[in-house]
Parts: C-alpha cells; sequence; structure tokens
C-alpha cells in the first residue's frame, strides 16, 4: 500500500487552476521531496492532501484511504508553512492539546511530550508561553506536534526555512530518524541542498503538473550523465550506446557522446561493449547531476517551452 | 469530545487574553456607579415621595441598568467573538487542528458554546448584581426573573450566531460591520416601530416587525421587561423610552428568535464544513 497516491489531482479556484494534473506516488517509509518554483501549486496541493482544501477533480488516497478520512488523520502529522498557533498556550499545553485532538490518552500524552520536547531541543521550555518564541522555536514546537501521533506519515512545509544551521541539522537528523521508523515524509522545501541531502526520491511540478520524479538516494538506480569520446562515433555506435541509458546525444564538434544512464553499474559494461565494438576509447566521464542542475533542467526546459 | 476541547480551549483564551479579568473589572465598576446613583436617588425619593412613586422610580432606575446590560452584553459578544474563526483562518492557526481526526463543526460548535457560556456567566453578573444591589436597599423585587433573563441571554445567543456564521466566510472586520450594522438597524427598526405604536401609524409598526426579523434581538428586550415590570408596561407615570414597551412583541418572536439563532448556528456548522482553507 502507498503513503500517498494521486492520480489527476485538480484544484480550480474559479477561472484560476491552481493545480493543473498532479500524479504522485510515495512509498510507505520514503523521504519524498516535493519541488517547484513560487506559484507552481505546491501549497494548494499539500492543502487538498491533507483534506483543508477539496478537489475539483480527480483522487487521491493517503494511507490507503481516501482524501478527507478523518480516522486516517490520526495517523499523519503535518508541520505547516505558516505555522503560527495559539501564542498564549505553554509549550506543554500546546503539545498536549494537539495530543488530546490527536485522540492519545493522557498517560501516553504525558510520556511522549517530555520526550518530544527534548527531541526537538525544547526540553527546558515547557512552561514557557509560545509568544515568547523565536521563529526557530516555534518550528521546533511545531515539528514536535507533528510527531505526537507517531504518524505513518509526515508533512512538512518547509521545515527548515525559519532554522539557523544548528536548527536545521536538528531537522535533517529528525528526517533520518523517521526514515530508520519506517515513517513516509513529505518535505515541501526551497533548500535543495537539504531535499538533496534528504530524500530518497524528488519530484518536480511546474504550473500543476508533475513534471519528472527523479531517484536521488546514492546507489546504482542514481541517474549519471557519462561523456566519452571513441575513435569512430558513427550512426551504428549511436544506436549501439542506445540500449545502455536515454539522451543519446553526439556534439559533432567535439566528437564527444553523452547520455544518461540509470547508474554507475552500467559503466563497465558500457567499456567491455566498446571494446567488443573495436572502438578506441579516449574518454569516458561520469558525472553525478546537483539536484540544482536537474530543477534547473527539468523546470527550466518546461519554463522555455 | 473534540467540541469539548475545543470550547475549554475557547475559555482558556478568553483566560489568558485577560478577557475574563478585564470584563471582571470593569463590570465591578459598572455595578458600582450603578449602587452609588441608585443610593442617592433614594435618598432624595425617600424624603418627597409616596411608597407609590418611590416603587416606580425604583423599577425604572433598575430597568435603565438593565437596559444597559443588555446592550453591553450584545456589544461585547461581538467583539470578543468577531475574530475567532476569521482570525484563526487568518493566522492559519486552523490548520493544524483541522488536520487532527476531529470534525469541523466541532471546532464551530465548541467555540460557540464556550461563548454561550462566559455571555450567561457575564450576564448573570450584572443583571444579578443590579437585581441584588436594588433589593437590599430599596426591597423592591423583579417579576419572572429567570424567564427574563433568558430572553438577555437569548439576545446575546443572536448576535453570537450572526458572527458565529459571519466568521466562517467573512474577513474579521467585514464580520463585525454585519453584525453591527444588523444590530443598528434592528435597534433603529425597534425605535420606529415605538413612536409609530405613539401615533398609531401601522406603516411605522411594520417596519419595526420587519427590522425584528432581520435581528430578532431588540425586540426580545422589550420581551423581557415586560416579563420583568409587567405594571410599568402600562404605567403612564414614565414617558416614552426604551423600558417602556407600548408595541408589545408577540410571543411568537421569543420562538421566532429561538429558531432563528438555531438555523444560523447550524448554517454556520454547516458553512465552515464546506469552505476551502
Amino acid at each position: 500500500m502507498l503513503a500517498i497516491e494521486t492520480t489527476h489531482l485538480r484544484k480550480e479556484f474559479g477561472s484560476k487552476v491552481a493545480v493543473a494534473d498532479l500524479n504522485l506516488e510515495v512509498a510507505r517509509g520514503e523521504v519524498f521531496g516535493f519541488l517547484g518554483p513560487n506559484g507552481a501549486g505546491k501549497t494548494t496541493a499539500v492543502k487538498m492532501l491533507l483534506g483543508l482544501t477539496a478537489p475539483t477533480a480527480g483522487e487521491a488516497t493517503l494511507l490507503g484511504a481516501p482524501l478527507g478520512d478523518r480516522p486516517t488523520r490520526a495517523r499523519i502529522g503535518f508541520l505547516p508553512e505558516h505555522f503560527r498557533f495559539h501564542e498564549w498556550l505553554r509549550a506543554a499545553e500546546f503539545l498536549d492539546l494537539h495530543g488530546r485532538l490527536y485522540g492519545l490518552p493522557g498517560a501516553r500524552r504525558r510520556a511522549a511530550i517530555p520526550d518530544l520536547l527534548a527531541l526537538v531541543g525544547l526540553a527546558d521550555r515547557a512552561e514557557t508561553q509560545l509568544k515568547a518564541f523565536s521563529k526557530g522555536m516555534l518550528q521546533r514546537i511545531g515539528l514536535a506536534q507533528a510527531l505526537l501521533n507517531d504518524p505513518e506519515l509526515v508533512f512538512l512545509d518547509e521545515p527548515t526555512s525559519g532554522l539557523d544551521p544548528l536548527g536545521r541539522r536538528l531537522v535533517r537528523d529528525i528526517i533520518t530518524y523517521l526514515r530508520e521508523e519506517g515513517t513516509a515524509v513529505f518535505l515541501n522545501s526551497h533548500l535543495l541542498s537539504e531535499v538533496e541531502r534528504t530524500c530518497d526520491r524528488v519530484t518536480f511540478i511546474r504550473r500543476g503538473r508533475t513534471l519528472e520524479t527523479i531517484a536521488l538516494r546514492d546507489g546504482p538506480e542514481t541517474a549519471v550523465r557519462l561523456t566519452l569520446r571513441v575513435g569512430r562515433p558513427d550512426a551504428a555506435l549511436l544506436q549501439g550506446l542506445a540500449q545502455f541509458g536515454e539522451h543519446v546525444l553526439l556534439d559533432r564538434g567535439s566528437g564527444a557522446i553523452t547520455l544518461t544512464i540509470a547508474g554507475e553499474e552500467t559503466i563497465p559494461r558500457l567499456a567491455r561493449w566498446l571494446h567488443e565494438q573495436e572502438q578506441n576509447l579516449y574518454t569516458l566521464s561520469p558525472q553525478r547531476l546537483s539536484l540544482e542542475d536537474r530543477f534547473l533542467q527539468i523546470v527550466g526546459e518546461e519554463s522555455e517551452g | 469530545m473534540a467540541t469539548f476541547i475545543f470550547a475549554q480551549l475557547t475559555i482558556r483564551e478568553a483566560q489568558r487574553r485577560r478577557i475574563l479579568w478585564v470584563a471582571l473589572l470593569m463590570g465591578i465598576g459598572f455595578l458600582t456607579v450603578f449602587g452609588v446613583g441608585f443610593h442617592y436617588v433614594m435618598l432624595e425619593l425617600e424624603m418627597f415621595s409616596d411608597g407609590g412613586t418611590m416603587n416606580t422610580a425604583a423599577g425604572g432606575l433598575l430597568a435603565i441598568g438593565l437596559y444597559a446590560t443588555s446592550l453591553l452584553v450584545t456589544v461585547m459578544t461581538v467583539l470578543v467573538s468577531v475574530t475567532t474563526i476569521s482570525g484563526e483562518i487568518d493566522t492559519h492557526t486552523i490548520e493544524t487542528l483541522l488536520t487532527k481526526p476531529v470534525r469541523r463543526w466541532e471546532v464551530v460548535l465548541g467555540k460557540w458554546l464556550a461563548f454561550m457560556l462566559l455571555l450567561a456567566l457575564y450576564l448573570l453578573l450584572l443583571a444579578g448584581g443590579l437585581m441584588l444591589f436594588v433589593y437590599l436597599r430599596s426591597g423592591i423585587t423583579l417579576q419572572n426573573v429567570p424567564a427574563g433573563l433568558g430572553l438577555m441571554l437569548l439576545q446575546g445567543l443572536i448576535v453570537l450566531s450572526v458572527t458565529i456564521l459571519g466568521g466562517t466566510r467573512l474577513s474579521t472586520l467585514a464580520n463585525g460591520v454585519l453584525a453591527f450594522m444588523l444590530f443598528g438597524i434592528a435597534f433603529l427598526g425597534s425605535w420606529i416601530e415605538q413612536i409609530g405604536a405613539l401615533f398609531q401609524n401601522e406603516t411605522a409598526v411594520d417596519i419595526g416587525i420587519i427590522t425584528s426579523l432581520l435581528l430578532p434581538n431588540e425586540v426580545l428586550w422589550r420581551r423581557a421587561v415586560t416579563l420583568f415590570l409587567p405594571e410599568m408596561a402600562d404605567s403612564p407615570v414614565m414617558s416614552a423610552g426604551p423600558f417602556v414597551v407600548i408595541s408589545q412583541p408577540s410571543p411568537a418572536m421569543v420562538w421566532y428568535a429561538l429558531f432563528y439563532t438555531a438555523v444560523l448556528l447550524l448554517l454556520a456548522l454547516f458553512s465552515f464544513s464546506r469552505r476551502d482553507l
């Protein structure tokens, strides 16, 4: 069963289309990044998934249940982007309130609250009113709130935007911990370096459409861009290379061939094959694309089109 | 269950934001001013008046105090409840609440119940204080006290339901304008009805009745005062005023007010459940 699945999810506000066609599959236990330029429809998409906004068309499930299913919400955590909480509550009271709203019994709340306060580094602030909190502290307490119910799926909307480097580290550590616990994380963030460090897969959206989903974790499935130069870069060779990867291109000026392969384990096979073809190999250079490169490539391409 | 949590939260907010303490303090101030004023008027009356005149005058003063209470309760209900839903939507506070396994209408109902309780307690403090003081100083008691207080409470609940319903769709300021203007129109209409009744102008009376249907708030006050002081309603001693009722509201108006409150509350529950956030 998937943590999130959407098919052709769409939201219109009057004549304005906020989300045109959203197709997502997020696996259980996966850390999933949701990327796109400002105004791409990310926030509306998250609000639809959480049942705050009703979709105009399309279907979606969270943890196997249709959107808006009330019991399912007990298994989900959410840290909103505009985290404004009841500022007249004390930190421990705030967590207790949200624990009650999750339907957690008193004993479980009393056990979980000190642990969570410690987890987000606010153990000594339990009795401080939220109005005395800095933006970073509010974000931390918001994060603790999202984890109260040991959720199976957590939505984090820009969780590091208000944080200093120490706070970002903390969020990264918490995401790592959630992954180990088997919790799926849906991460909406502008900080590509953060996303690159924490996410298993990311999807790019623009103008309310999902463009492409790519894997980020190190391992055989990570896409690599290969550049090679050989003795005879003819049509037959290019055709043959197509079996190893996609986007096979020949730069006629330099004679360099580039192609994107699925993972590094393809490289030795490709080298052997070139040898069998009696090709002289001058250059074979793999390059992992940074997330920023991919972002500009994928989202940029689309915006030019 | 969640309704209860939201009710509790609303009361705690009123407490933490010092609304309760300021209201209590100012309420005591209100009662003190009335008490001192009443005492000195009574001193004067005791010297120069007979028992009957004294009773009428004391009853009239009490009616003025209760009328002020009725206005205060209405205005304060609007003030404290006008931001409760739209404010939490504006600040996005509502998002972390509604993504919990709660029903949206539980939020609205919880808030409504909390404000009802605060309103009832405050009404009891002010109106009860006035009545107690008048009784202790002059021995005068009102009639039909529980029924009359019930009508005054209903006055507050009507505007509460208006602001709660408005808050599910309107901005805080627009909601405040709506509530106060509705109140203002009904207030004006009620006076036109009174004056119309004095000069036996049926059109003026009809205007009053129509505005009362729009917001049956002021009309409940007139009903309440005829319950409290039935003899004063026909007394020729006092000239026309808010505590003298020339055009008697029909008892059906009370049923209408109850129905009005219930419908607005149900609409609010429904409206909030359906909106995008």
